[in-house]
């Protein structure tokens, strides 16, 4: 880690996350970290559990995207999801 | 009011006599033996099947399906508690003890994470599937283990929360450290004791 001075603290992403964040996620197109298929969320095959809901990749069956919900918390795990991508009308 | 406007409902549930003593704090008692599935139920044909111990081990071990019906085969009762609140008492199980599987395959490392078809993985500690606490089942209530609870076998580990019990589990790779598994990497508590009511991070 370097010690520059050309980064801001984390809060200073609030706009950009905040804009992100805003979208309606089911129609954001992910790209799985496993078998590199890309497709909506909407489509991804959901396994809604009493533990937590896991999506999966329609093509390799791998977690793309796996939430837990404890008292007073959310655990939301996208490590199985190389990229999101949103479309915007500029 | 009219007689009998409350349903059941309303009653809360109410603890069976025989529940005292017997019941982890926070659970209740069914009768039902209810199915949890993070994915899409997998399949291996007998004939395809194996069992594996291997990682930090002296002698990596592998069982045919075969094979592994000629290992001592025991009974079990137990009583099994669910994470999401359910018990059920007097299970009743049979297969091999986890004592004589790690026995032929002498691990040299105190954690193993069981692996399973579909991708399934749950962590656990050596000393919590020795000394007959933990046992590989392929029989529920005198018949062969059905699918939808982990057929052909299953890990039962009644001890701890039921997660821990994997379904499907096809082998045990012994490890130096103790990673998480599927649910202990997403929040959920990392070794899920029951009476201590270890269900999520923290608790």
């Amino acid at each position: 880690m370097t010690n520059d001075e050309q980064h801001l603290d984390g809060n200073a992403a609030g706009g950009v996350l905040s804009q992100i964040f805003a979208f309606e996620l089911t129609m954001a197109e992910v790209i799985c970290a496993n078998c590199d298929a890309v497709g909506p969320i909407g489509a991804a095959l959901i396994y809604a559990t009493a533990m937590g809901t896991i999506l999966r990749c329609p093509g390799c069956g791998e977690a793309l995207i796996r939430v837990a919900h404890g008292p007073q918390r959310y655990w939301v795990d996208f490590s199985g999801t190389r990229l999101v991508q949103l479309r915007v009308t500029e | 009011m009219a007689k009998g406007f409350f349903s059941r409902g309303f009653l809360g549930r109410r603890r069976e006599p025989q529940a005292e003593g017997r019941l982890p704090p926070g659970q209740y008692l069914t009768k039902d033996f209810p199915v949890l599935s993070a994915g899409p139920t997998p399949y291996t044909p007998k004939d395809r099947w194996d069992f594996t111990v291997v990682g930090a081990v002296e002698t990596p071990q592998r069982w045919t399906w075969d094979e592994f019906q000629k290992l001592p085969r025991e009974p079990i009762t137990a009583d099994i508690h669910c994470v999401t609140k359910w018990s059920k008492f007097d299970t009743t199980w049979s297969g091999f003890s986890l004592d004589t599987l790690l026995a032929a395959a002498k691990p040299q490392a105190h954690y193993l994470l069981a692996f399973c078809d579909g991708g399934y993985i749950t962590n656990l500690p050596l000393a919590d599937v020795t000394n007959h606490k933990a046992w590989i089942v392929d029989t529920y209530d005198g018949a062969p283990l059905p699918l939808e609870h982990g057929g052909p076998v299953r890990l039962l580990v009644p001890h701890l929360y039921f997660w821990k019990s994997a379904k499907w589990v096809r082998g045990l790779r012994i490890t130096e450290d103790d990673q998480p598994g599927f649910w202990e990497s997403l929040g959920y508590h990392n070794y899920g004791d029951p009476w201590k009511e270890q269900r999520y991070q923290g608790d």
